[in-house]
């Protein structure tokens, strides 16, 4: 059985290429996914992302539970409307999930989470919210819609009714607000400013055709995988999954090891990680030369093998980059080696982040 | 559907061969095996003098999606290449059959021809795919 989103119909319209994501027919590409990716670099696209998955967390002891479940502290959140990315770890600490919690109250807080893990994701939760006083909700009654890009705000802001454009007005990245039927938020998944926009569904076809007619580019998965890798962000399934810790996916930074008295989830193997010191690490290769990083090719390094998570071509840079996972040691600015088609070639190690904002950052 | 000029001959692995009035052939890879590879950034290209075999991989198309080997669908020598594809590896997704040619062989044996497939032969393979 596939899943559709409910802009299926909308899809088709422009022309898009339709593929299989994990049980969803989504669009690929609407012809080309570098002109897609160059329009949210310069101007502004949108990618419908419905399929992603909404859970509303609620309930006295909503708080306690999220603090328990993700290695990051929604303690920390305290601004309604506040946004924090995290994961969300077995026993193993191996990441289950990347999410992100919006908060809107210590007793209601939504999860977006992947598509791809929903059911586990689901189960997960479900299970560790024995004991607490809580209510999980998922909400596949909306629409999603991110629309991204240095004239994604603007466009956007020719829409809005002038209550919504004053609920936005001013609005910090990381936030997201409920007006009327929309909850629009700062977030995104490309290194570009913009909006995503949760949407009733029967409202979703009408606002996509007015981003349309805006100027706002539509833009597949293709062009997302893209903006994405060259932003230095994640993607569960390829740079993390339930085998490796996020000190090893570049995810330490949404781990809140203070209070040390918080007991999430992980937390002793995380502790035990960090004392060690012997985990890999995440880090971006950049290859100057004809060729393309791709997932699975193995990095040598000097300090022994690692393997690149995500590669591609970069679009905005015109030449290939790639996150790999590599023995700690591994230095920026070190010249290592991956194993491509047959032959060795020589790729420098990077933080893993390389364009921001549509400007080069390494 | 993609286009299939009915003047070529092509190969399963989707290359075109169109035989031209000097007795040369100029080879390239079909509509059919762009749209399956997506946009592309780079081609690697035989070098010009270089003695080819049907069957040898002697080119890579790479798509941002994949890289894919391109096969000699004829014997013989490489007498030019497209210099264009290495500003506008794109010209393969706009004009696979035109601007996107990829390089000329002047052939060794003109009656291999024989050997591939003409337009609704090909179109029966994709279609089996």
């Amino acid at each position: 059985m596939t899943n559709k989103t409910v802009l299926h119909a909308k899809h088709l319209a422009s022309g898009a290429k339709m593929v299989d994501f994990y049980g969803w027919e989504m669009p690929i590409n609407y012809g080309s996914q570098i002109e897609e990716h160059h329009a949210v670099r310069t101007n502004a696209g949108m990618f419908d992302v419905s399929h992603m998955t909404i859970v509303d967390v609620q309930g006295t002891d909503a708080k306690s539970y999220l603090r328990r479940l993700v290695i990051n502290d929604v303690a920390k959140l305290t601004v309604p409307g506040k946004a924090l990315y995290t994961g969300m770890l077995n026993e193993a600490g191996g990441v289950i999930d990347d999410l992100i919690i919006y908060f809107f109250s210590d007793t209601n807080y939504r999860l977006v989470v992947n598509s791809a893990t929903r059911e586990k994701d689901l189960a997960w939760m479900t299970k560790q919210a024995t004991g607490f006083d809580i209510t999980i909700t998922e909400r596949p009654e909306f629409g999603m819609i991110a629309v991204q890009g240095p004239e994604a705000i603007a466009k956007v802001g020719t829409l809005l009714s002038a209550e919504e454009s004053a609920a936005v007005e001013g609005m910090k990245p990381f936030f997201g607000v409920q007006v009327g039927d929309l909850f629009i938020a700062t977030t995104g998944y490309t290194g570009e400013n913009g909006y995503e926009i949760i949407i009733p569904e029967n409202a979703a076809e009408d606002l996509w055709q007015k981003l349309l007619d805006a100027g706002v580019a539509p833009c597949g998965l293709g062009a997302r995988d893209t903006l994405r890798l060259e932003a230095g962000m994640n993607l569960y399934g390829l740079d993390m999954d339930e085998t490796v810790s996020p000190i090893a996916a570049n995810m330490a930074w949404t781990i809140s090891w203070e209070p040390t008295d918080r007991d999430f989830i992980g937390r002793d193997v995380l502790t035990a990680q960090k004392a060690a010191g012997d985990q890999p690490k995440l880090v971006g290769l950049v290859l100057e030369e004809k060729g393309v990083l791709r997932t699975a090719q193995k990095v040598i390094t000097e300090a022994g093998e690692g393997i690149i998570t995500s590669g591609t071509f970069s679009p905005t840079l015109g030449h290939s980059v790639a996150l790999a996972r590599v023995p700690r040691s591994v230095k920026v600015g070190d010249v290592v080696e991956v194993e491509m088609r047959k032959k060795l070639v020589k790729v420098t190690v990077t933080k893993p982040s390389f364009v921001r904002n549509g400007k080069k950052v390494f | 559907m993609s286009n299939i000029p009915s003047e070529l001959k092509y190969a399963t692995s989707h290359e075109w061969v169109r035989l031209e009035s000097d007795g040369t052939a100029t080879i390239g890879i079909t509509e059919h095996a762009q749209d399956l590879l997506g946009d592309m950034v780079f081609v690697e290209l035989p070098d010009v003098d270089d003695s080819i075999s049907v069957g040898d991989d002697v080119a890579v198309a790479e798509s941002v999606k994949a890289a894919s080997d391109i096969y000699a669908p004829v014997s013989g020598t490489v007498i030019e290449i497209n210099e264009e594809l290495e500003d506008a590896p794109e010209l393969l997704n706009s004009d696979a059959f035109g601007g996107g040619w990829l390089f000329k062989v002047k052939l060794d044996d003109a009656s291999e021809l024989e050997n591939l497939l003409d337009a609704e032969g090909y179109k029966n393979s994709i279609d089996a795919d």
